[in-house]
């Protein structure tokens, strides 16, 4: 395997709803700040992959006016996947892998404002059998959380202080769209969203971008101080019907970890994708963290959560802590679909 | 051509026609890939990783699908991607599987592409309202159509030559039993007295609105030499953007499909492509796009590709025999189209074509498009392993 580091990442501030800016001009700024930072010219960026979603635009095609904002022309070798885009950027590690790359430049952006995102993405259901129920997003993790409380010890105070640490972590992130000082006690107190969930177990809605830029060994060495470098990524699907799978565990989580080689080697911080509190504690225990490892210095998804994005976000969060020093090795986590049925965790280290 | 060399085992494909009432999204794209793993002497606990392409969403009008179709492509407990680049996407998907063996990261990869065209309607799923735009409901033949109509006027080619190009593809969709439109009683009158769609565009030189389900397997070297059945072998793929819209782009000769090909010749030792290649199954969803193709692939000289139309060399027994399976205009399941290119040239080297076979074809083009005319995947495919 080639040694490749991300040397590079920028997001947009994640908002509610970014108003009468349109995908394009999101973008381009932030794709702007990463390549100025990456220290590579936009020339001598081999491949550039993106990750959207139609549905959230509204719109066939969302990718494809994308590209005025990322930079086309001359024209590129470039691909999209329609999945969060820490896929893109796993599918840019692949190109490198190959030898048809040596860096890549990976964006991924949605304005989820733009429609009902709960309704929107019940189209995510099976067709047939599922969708037509009418079950929506949050619902459907309320279904996952209610199983959770039932099954393991968790109690929904342990939901509310993963959304306490959460918020208050957001307050060093700028890019944050939810931050602040809450308590245990104020949380509960507060009336249930969809038993059990609470408004403050849910991540918000965002609008929002974010790119990071990865390259091969001597490059990344060449551009920047200290690269993040990927030493593990690797991402797996489970079955798509609810009752065929144990929604309290998560399987695929603790596969990709194993392959990625989380566990060889001490962790010190963990950006997991969680939208909703009581997932995060599923993914900490399927990725088997230790207690002193420092989750979701950012904030997580719960401070932001632009989707098709906030999963490559969480990539450049912990990439950006090992580039500055203040982290040595850390884990990146991106979820997909219903209940965390697809995982990808990528495991990043400093020099 | 970079790292590890891949070839393809098994290819799969389902009949292609308007409507597959008798199964699901879900079982048309099982049927791909059972055919494919059949092909390819294979079960699914050999595969390693499933890479699944369709173009928009809304043409099903379900959201991201790879979530739903998981289960039916056996991809549990397995990596699952899915690629999206407009209407290349067929090409793309195969090529993202591809990577994944060139890398050396798996052994084995199962790709599928589909669209049940059927569950909705294409025209209308491409021409939503959005903010900030004019709306344009065109659809993709209104899209290309001016295109057409510029490279007419460029190259002062005859009126007929986009007959020509529906008669020929129609004529080698009659020896493809898969193919969606099969036309018994296909003339030039009966062409030309076809309902005029979009200005110089016939119905009869149109592609129709297909259901169908395309897959294949590939793997790398030691085991596709080991495969029951002549593997074909990847001689390079590319890719290539570049924007809609701005001044001085040229859309009918596009700079990215010029670099796109340049580039996959090149990977694969092509320095003389009308010669080194045996034939080519390029994107051709109005009969026109075929000179234009064969002009923006090096194939002719810019203004020239309609002579070789004309001549009759892209026909099944001419020198550069073009979409022997009868081509885009007579299976148009659009999220696998590109990937039916891709197979079909690699069947071709693969001496597996049927009736449609060019005989002793060792080299063969896969071509896609999509969007605007702006994205392009290519590969090029060889019965010899370099």
């Amino acid at each position: 395997m080639r040694d490749v580091a991300v040397i590079s990442f920028a997001q947009a501030k994640n908002v509610r709803d970014a108003g009468a800016v349109n995908e394009v001009e999101i973008i381009m700024p932030v794709v702007a700040e990463a390549i100025a930072q990456s220290g590579l010219a936009r020339s001598e960026i081999d491949f550039t992959c993106s990750g959207s979603s139609d549905y959230l635009q509204g719109a066939p095609f969302a990718f494809v006016m994308a590209l005025d904002g990322a930079g086309a022309w001359p024209p590129i070798s470039e691909s999209h996947v329609e999945m969060d885009a820490a896929w893109a950027l796993y599918e840019s590690w692949v190109k490198i892998q190959s030898g048809h790359a040596d860096s890549a430049l990976i964006y991924g952006f949605s304005k989820a404002s733009s429609g009902k995102l709960r309704e929107v993405l019940n189209l995510q259901l099976d067709p047939y059998c599922v969708a037509p129920l009418g079950i929506d997003s949050v619902s459907l993790a309320a279904l996952q959380a209610r199983a959770l409380l039932e099954k393991s010890a968790y109690s929904e105070k342990d939901f509310a202080e993963v959304a306490v640490r959460n918020r208050a972590n957001a307050k060093n992130n700028p890019k944050a769209q939810l931050a602040g000082d809450y308590s245990v006690d104020e949380i509960l107190a507060e009336p249930c969203l969809v038993s059990p969930l609470r408004k403050h177990d849910c991540a918000p809605i965002s609008d929002g971008a974010s790119v990071i830029v990865i390259a091969a060994g001597d490059i990344a060495r060449r551009v920047c101080k200290r690269p993040a470098w990927i030493r593990g990524i690797d991402h797996r699907i489970e079955p798509h019907s609810l009752g065929a799978r144990d929604l309290t565990v998560s399987a695929s989580t603790r596969l990709a970890a194993e392959k990625a080689g989380v566990n060889q080697g001490p962790i010190d911080i963990a950006e997991l994708h969680a939208p909703f509190t009581h997932q995060e504690l599923i993914l900490r225990d399927a990725l088997q963290l230790k207690d002193d490892v420092e989750i979701n210095p950012s904030g997580g998804a719960l401070a932001g959560n632009p989707m098709m994005t906030a999963g490559l976000s969480r990539i450049g969060e912990a990439a950006s802590r090992i580039i500055s020093g203040q982290a040595n090795r850390g884990v990146a986590h991106a979820t997909s679909g219903p209940c965390l049925q697809q995982n990808l965790v990528c495991v990043l280290e400093g020099e | 051509m970079s790292g590890e060399l891949c070839g393809i085992v098994g290819i799969g494909q389902t009949p292609y026609c308007a409507q597959r009432a008798d199964v699901s999204i879900a079982g048309l794209c099982r049927e791909a890939a059972l055919n494919a793993l059949e092909d390819a002497g294979l079960e699914w606990r050999d595969v390693d990783a499933v890479v699944l392409g369709t173009a928009p969403d809304m043409f099903e009008g379900v959201m991201m699908p790879e979530l739903y179709l998981a289960d039916a492509l056996g991809a549990t407990g397995k990596p699952m991607l899915r690629v999206h680049t407009a209407g290349s996407v067929g090409g793309s998907t195969a090529i993202v599987a591809s990577t994944l063996i060139e890398s050396g990261i798996h052994d084995r990869v199962l790709t599928v592409t589909f669209e049940k065209q059927s569950e909705s309607n294409a025209m209308w799923a491409l021409s939503s309202k959005q903010p900030f735009s004019p709306h344009i409901n065109a659809g993709a033949g209104g899209y290309f159509a001016p295109l057409i109509r510029s490279y007419i006027r460029r190259s002062g080619a005859p009126e007929h030559i986009g007959m020509l190009v529906a008669y020929k593809d129609r004529l080698n969709a009659l020896k493809n039993p898969l193919a969606h439109l099969r036309i018994e009683d296909i003339s030039m009158e009966k062409i030309e007295s076809s309902p005029m769609l979009w200005d110089p565009i016939r119905y009869l030189e149109s592609c129709p609105s297909s259901d169908g389900a395309c897959a294949m397997v590939v793997a790398r070297e030691a085991l596709a030499k080991d495969a029951p059945k002549k593997p074909a072998w990847i001689l390079g793929h590319a890719m290539r953007s570049e924007p809609t819209m701005f001044c001085g782009r040229d859309e009918v000769n596009p700079h990215a499909g010029r670099e796109c090909a340049k580039d996959v010749f090149n990977q694969a030792g092509i320095t003389d492509p009308l010669k080194q290649i045996d034939m080519a199954e390029i994107y051709v969803p109005f009969s026109w796009f075929e000179p234009m193709w064969l002009e923006n692939l090096g194939f002719a000289e810019e203004g020239k590709g309609w002579e070789m139309t004309d001549e009759g060399r892209t026909a099944l027994d001419g020198d550069l025999p073009v979409n022997c399976s009868g081509g885009v205009l007579s299976s148009n399941a659009i999220g696998a189209s590109g990937m039916i290119r891709f197979a079909e040239a690699a069947r071709q080297v693969r001496g597996d074509a049927g009736d449609h076979q060019v005989p002793g074809a060792r080299t063969a083009l896969g071509h896609a498009y999509g969007g605007g005319s702006q994205f392009f995947s290519m590969w090029v495919v060889s019965s010899e392993q370099p």
